[in-house]
């Protein structure tokens, strides 16, 4: 017997979106296998490790602990849509490269996300602060320290362009 | 770690989502904001057939705050609760208690009233909301509003007095008496882990700066939260030189832990001493403070 | 213009694919691809009886259920014992699914394959397996007793014994004019990555070819386990390595049953099958490490010099030892550190519980061989009434007597020597760092605002780059750019970006024009894997050589086109110049056309050749006997013996007198791991390591209970530690070249992981008075500690 599939409308990374679902099939499963959009990540699915980290109508959520038809009608942030509006590196991504703040790679997109709209309300974050904003995302490679500072060097990227842009 | 198969139901209304509920019975399970229910349904710990989605109900995602306290409505996100300014102002304990749950991302999904309804042991805010003698309202089909005292609430591990077709619509936190000051005061593992121990404590203050009474809850030191009078200890002493030990054993006496592999009981009421002790000194320093603002 | 890029903190160049979310992990690929999910033991010990799958076949979606019964030939063996050893007299694997018993809780005992992942869980909830269960063995204690077996066949549960000794150590102590007897514990953790295992097959019928992922740490060994198993022939079955998240050692472990039997199912089904690892697959099927218990018998004279040290230990090995004793041998020989341990014996047995298996993860038994030595040697101090530093500094093995052989014989079955190191230095180096001679000043001041600090020390060594061997080919492409392969793996370390700086070094291109492949049989067929710290020495090494060869060839091509000798050439920037001059240049691509004389002039490239005059005249042949055609080389490393790092932590504690709370203050690190390709790659390893060398000393462990149910298998409460929980690292380096090696590398990987319980447990120490001799060490044991120290019930 067949689930009953949901139509469910997401804008994801500014783009409209329509998947038909079961009703069980997490967000994470939808952008990654149903979207396509495979840089959203899974790491435990029971929302402690961070790396499925998306931003939800703006605010970050674990996609891992959402269903799909539970976000029907949201806008969608993941680590694709933090690239810079010239289809480059966006000042976050750009920054973890700037200071090694990635080995493998795998947690990183939950960072990306979270520090990404962590920073719109900290724009000039003390190294304690930037230890907290991401005090809620597991690495295992990195110890964190040059996560620290790539957190730092993303505030100053945005600053540097807010200032070129003035 | 995929959940089972559901069947997902959507309500528009609250009146609509209490028929569902009266419907579904036990073998339905509220969705709000998921946070504790959706591990559970990943690690098919929890396979309830049918899923009633209260996340489109607008009218339960309120903060409002009056004479008589903060009523949170089922759908207000930790996240909120904790940076809503007049909440805070008239009851502190909320953000101070909301402050240790997990990590802002589980905040932003989260909600107040469900994590009051999942009743850990180790969460935080059944025992603000016992310290406070706030209550629940719940909602029902047949049985309209009903309201339960906070000490009736918490019945044992992950059981509330929800019964099976009932929402919990709200949860509501008087403000402290005059002269009242909160503090919240945790161990954890890691930071936003569950509390190992947690003490929330209420004193109250006298005119005189004095000590009037005080109460304190505590956390993972038994099935429920686990309220503590401190007066006997602490009455007609200074707000600032008071016997916080005293205080403290009388709160470790109340308790009741087990071992578990994160602390042996020993410990755990070793820590609700001292972690009495630190939550009435800096609520009665809080206290004195709201005394110095005229908050009184 | 070809800058220095050996020793330059160059940015990655795998970044940028990363960091947008591009990278290709395992369960990227595949997106056709039917789900594997499996049925996996609830008992730690059981007989199988029935396993009725037809409640699964109600499942929409289900296309095969798989048990034991439905395995033939080497499938239905039990999987490969990898690294025999005349020691392990009783060792024993499992098969890749449960043949009548089941031996820890998640051994598989039957696979489905569903349309996808969520249906596969579906079915195999459906699936009714019957079991007898058996009274497990759990915990060290429990194995050594052997009331009950783990294996029938196996009496006292002893999988290997194994003794090791250099001079009459127990004679000695015996004859010291002091000695101390010390037990410790080191609990069992595991590596975690945070990407599970993972395997994507695909079988071409047409070609009769396999084709299989592997988020793994050897895509060669992967290859010929599978070859051998699935009964394809080698040169058809090809196994990549993707970007992997994280191994940390708990991938090099193969084959596992899941790799197998995914790959045996796609060519059984036709068609694609792909595997995801979930979290909780990850605790209770992969595999875990670091549980030993140690007594240690030293003697010593009044200086604290070391005259006698035995060691007797035992090893918790889990169900099976597919991987063999690797770990406790790494133990046994690693344990002497940096030290003259006067005469050494170390015996210990491996044991069998009714729990996951253990195999390397990060430090790979050295952790505990630190803990043991550093803990050993501040009781020393403190019997003595001697300094911690001193009486480490009494016992180092000087520079001067370097190489230094110990007699012993380390895990990659050669004569345990060390190259080289300076190990005063490098103590003296982060005496500097941490304040070590000013700390007193520092807890006074403490003390009087009631507070306890401490501080503690910890030194190490690490053979690292062990063999047999690496590989690298390098080719320069006609278009100029240059193409690396090599056949270890990656998993984080930047081996693209590592490897290319030694190969555009070497070559002199820039390093933007190197493209490094690793991991991928395809490109590498012959290749050991990534652990033990080896890549950088083995690989870095494979490519400088392989390299090397490309730039001889390149010179002598150009030589002839250039009417020059060899010696008078150089190559800058991509391009060969005569020195001094300049208009006198070939670019390294036209040398590529001109190293493969070709009838056919099909691009640019191939035509623009034809201006210069190359060739052996019409009486030689155009390829020589020992010549091949193109600009390309490949090259090995083996290296006679491994290479020994070495470093040393301090850290500063701080603990609260009331909850017993530890805080990190500060975290010093001084190591050397001879020349750094890549500065800021490898003091990465180093954060890395020690956040996890400070998860297993005060966070992480693996709970079981006596009916061996893993009681955290979630992250919930299996405490891998968060950025706050991670104190910032400072580091100072020392450059002791290896002489092992053409390029002077020492390993890394594993720097940070080693000595950090032993620090740790130290300074908490130090700052409460009493010998911390467990690791970890929570808040609450400290309390107790505190507590029976009090009634002093503790020694």
């Amino acid at each position: 017997m067949s689930e009953p599939l949901h139509e469910t409308r997401l804008v994801v990374n500014g783009v409209p979106r329509t998947v038909a679902v079961p009703a069980r099939r997490l967000l994470s499963d939808c952008l990654r296998h149903d979207l396509g959009l495979t840089g959203t990540h899974v790491g435990c699915e029971h929302g402690v490790c961070g790396a499925c980290t998306v931003l939800v109508d703006g605010r970050p959520m674990r996609s891992c602990l959402l269903f799909a038809v539970g976000v029907d009608g949201a806008e969608i942030t993941t680590v694709e849509g933090c690239r810079s509006p010239g289809g480059g590196l966006g000042p976050v991504q750009q920054a973890f490269q700037d200071c090694h703040g990635l080995q493998c790679g795998f947690c990183t997109p939950g960072f990306v996300t979270t520090i990404t709209a962590w920073l719109r309300d900290h724009p000039d974050p003390s190294e304690e602060q930037a230890r907290q904003a991401i005090g809620g995302n597991l690495c295992r490679c990195t110890g964190y320290q040059n996560i620290v500072a790539s957190v730092l060097r993303a505030a100053e990227l945005l600053r540097n362009q807010e200032e070129a842009a003035r | 770690m995929k959940p089972p198969v559901f069947t997902y139901h959507r309500p528009g209304s609250v009146a609509e989502a209490l028929d569902l509920l009266a419907q579904v019975g036990s073998e339905g399970k509220v969705l709000a904001g998921g946070q504790s229910l959706v591990p559970l349904l990943n690690m098919r710990l929890a396979a309830p057939r049918h899923l009633v989605d209260v996340n489109w109900l607008a009218e339960l995602d309120e903060v409002s705050s009056g004479e008589d306290g903060v009523r949170v409505g089922a759908l207000a996100r930790h996240a909120r609760v904790e940076h809503d300014r007049p909440a805070n102002q008239a009851v502190p304990l909320l953000g101070q208690a909301i402050g240790d749950i997990a990590h802002t991302t589980v905040r932003n999904r989260g909600t107040v009233v469900g994590s009051l309804v999942h009743a850990d042991p180790a969460a935080e805010l059944p025992a603000a909301l016992v310290l406070l003698g706030g209550s629940m309202e719940l909602a029902s089909a047949g049985d309209g509003t009903r309201r339960v005292a906070a000490a009736d609430f918490f019945l044992g591990p992950l059981e509330s007095a929800v019964r099976p077709g009932e929402l919990a619509t709200a949860a509501l936190f008087p403000r402290p008496p005059a002269g009242g000051g909160t503090a919240w005061v945790e161990v954890a593992r890691r930071h936003g882990d569950y509390a190992v121990c947690g003490a929330g404590a209420l004193v109250v203050l006298d005119q005189d700066l004095q000590i009037a009474s005080a109460r304190a809850a505590l956390i993972s030191v038994g099935p429920v939260p686990t309220p503590a009078d401190l007066t006997d200890a602490l009455a007609g002493q200074p707000h600032d030189a008071a016997d916080w030990a005293a205080a403290g054993r009388l709160a470790a006496a109340a308790t009741d832990p087990d071992d578990d592999i994160h602390a042996t009981a020993a410990y755990r009421r070793h820590l609700a001493g001292v972690l009495t002790a630190r939550a009435a000194r800096a609520a009665a320093a809080n206290a004195a403070d709201r005394f110095a603002q005229g908050a009184a | 213009m070809t800058t220095r890029t050996v020793g330059e903190p160059i940015a990655r160049r795998e970044d940028p694919r990363l960091v947008t979310g591009e990278g290709r992990y395992l369960d990227d690929l595949g997106g056709g691809a039917l789900a594997a999910a499996f049925v996996r033991s609830p008992h730690a010990a059981a007989r199988v009886v029935d396993v009725d799958v037809s409640g699964a076949l109600e499942v929409e979606g289900l296309v095969a259920v798989y048990t034991y019964e439905d395995l033939e030939g080497p499938m239905a063996e039990p999987l490969p014992l990898l690294i025999p050893h005349p020691s392990l007299h009783a060792g024993r694997t499992a098969y890749p699914l449960a043949n009548g018993v089941v031996r820890h809780v998640g051994e598989p005992v039957a696979m489905v394959v569903a349309r996808d992942r969520y249906l596969a869980e579906d079915a195999c909830e459906r699936i009714a397996v019957t079991y007898e269960p058996l009274r497990p063995v759990v915990g060290l204690d429990a194995a050594v007793a052997a009331e009950r077996t783990v294996h029938d066949d196996v009496p006292d549960n002893v999988a290997a014994h194994m003794v090791q000794e250099h001079g009459d150590a127990r004679g000695a102590v015996a004859a010291a004019p002091h000695r101390l007897k010390l037990d410790f514990t080191v609990e069992r953790s595991a590596s975690m990555p945070l990407e599970g295992r993972g395997v994507y097959a695909r079988w071409d019928a047409a070609d009769r070819s396999l084709r299989v992922y592997s988020s793994t740490q050897t895509s060669t060994s992967v290859r010929f386990a599978l070859a051998a198993r699935l009964g394809v022939p080698v040169d058809r079955v090809e196994v990549v390595a993707p970007d992997v998240g994280g191994g940390f050692g708990v991938k090099i472990m193969h084959p596992w049953p899941e790799e197998v039997l995914v790959a045996w199912a796609a060519i059984r089904l036709g068609q694609e099958v792909k595997w995801t690892e979930d979290r909780r697959e990850h605790f209770v099927a992969s595999a875990h490490e670091r549980g030993q218990r140690h007594h240690v018998s030293v003697g010593f004279d009044d200086e604290g010099r070391l005259l006698g040290l035995a060691v007797e230990f035992v090893h918790d090995n889990g169900a099976y030892t597919p991987y063999g004793i690797i770990v406790p041998i790494i133990t046994a020989t690693q344990l002497l550190g940096p030290y003259k341990p006067g005469a050494y014996r170390a015996e210990f047995r491996s044991l069998y519980t009714n729990t996951v298996i253990v195999t390397p993860y990060r430090g790979a038994g050295r952790p505990q061989a630190a803990f043991v030595m550093e803990r050993t040697l501040d009781a020393i101090a403190a019997y003595l009434g001697r300094g911690r530093a001193e009486v480490r500094e009494t016992n180092f093995i000087q520079p001067h007597e370097m190489p230094y052989d110990h007699h012993l014989t380390f895990q990659d079955g050669r004569p345990l020597i060390y190259d080289s190191g300076d190990y005063p230095a490098t103590l003296d180096k982060v005496k500097k760092l941490v304040g070590w001679d000013e700390f007193g000043a520092f807890r006074a001041e403490a003390h009087r605002d009631g507070r306890r600090v401490g501080i503690g020390l910890a030194c190490y060594v690490e053979g690292t780059g062990v063999g047999p061997y690496e590989g690298a080919h390098v080719r320069v492409e006609t278009n100029g750019t240059v193409v690396v392969a090599t056949g270890l793996t990656t998993q984080g370390q930047g081996h693209e970006t590592a490897f290319a700086q030694v190969a555009a070094e070497t070559l002199g291109v820039p390093v933007e024009r190197v493209t490094v492949v690793t991991g991928d049989t395809r490109r590498f067929k012959y290749a050991v894997g990534t652990f033990a710290s080896r890549a950088a020495v083995m690989s870095g090494n494979a490519v400088a050589l392989a390299a090397g060869k490309v730039r001889a060839k390149a010179l002598r091509i150009a030589a002839e086109a250039l009417e020059a000798d060899p010696d008078d050439l150089e190559v800058a920037g991509g391009t060969v110049r005569v020195k001094g001059a300049p208009d006198r240049e070939i670019a390294l691509e036209t040398v590529a056309v001109l190293a493969n004389p070709l009838r056919y002039a099909f691009d640019e490239q191939t035509k623009l050749a034809t201006q210069f005059a190359v060739g052996r005249g019409v009486d030689a042949p155009p390829v020589a006997d020992d010549d091949e055609p193109g600009l390309e080389a490949t090259d090995w490393y083996s290296p006679v013996r491994s290479t020994f790092a070495n470093g040393a932590h301090a850290v500063v504690v701080e603990t609260d007198p009331e909850t017993a709370e530890v805080r990190i203050l500060r975290y010093c690190v001084v190591h050397d791991c001879g020349r750094l390709i890549n500065p800021r790659i490898v003091e990465g390893q180093v954060h890395g390591g020690v956040a996890q060398g400070v998860g297993g000393a005060l966070y992480e462990r693996m709970v079981y209970d006596e009916n061996g149910q893993l009681l955290n298998a979630s992250f919930m409460d299996f405490l891998m530690p968060y950025a706050s929980e991670v104190p910032k690292v400072e580091t100072g380096h020392l450059e002791t070249l290896s002489p092992l090696n053409p390029l002077g590398i020492k390993g890394a990987g594993e720097a940070g992981t080693i000595p950090a319980a032993a620090a740790l447990a130290a300074a908490i120490s130090d700052a409460e008075g009493l010998f911390v001799d467990t690791m970890p060490i929570s808040p609450s044991e400290l309390w107790a500690l505190r507590e029976r120290h009090a009634r002093k019930e503790d020694r």
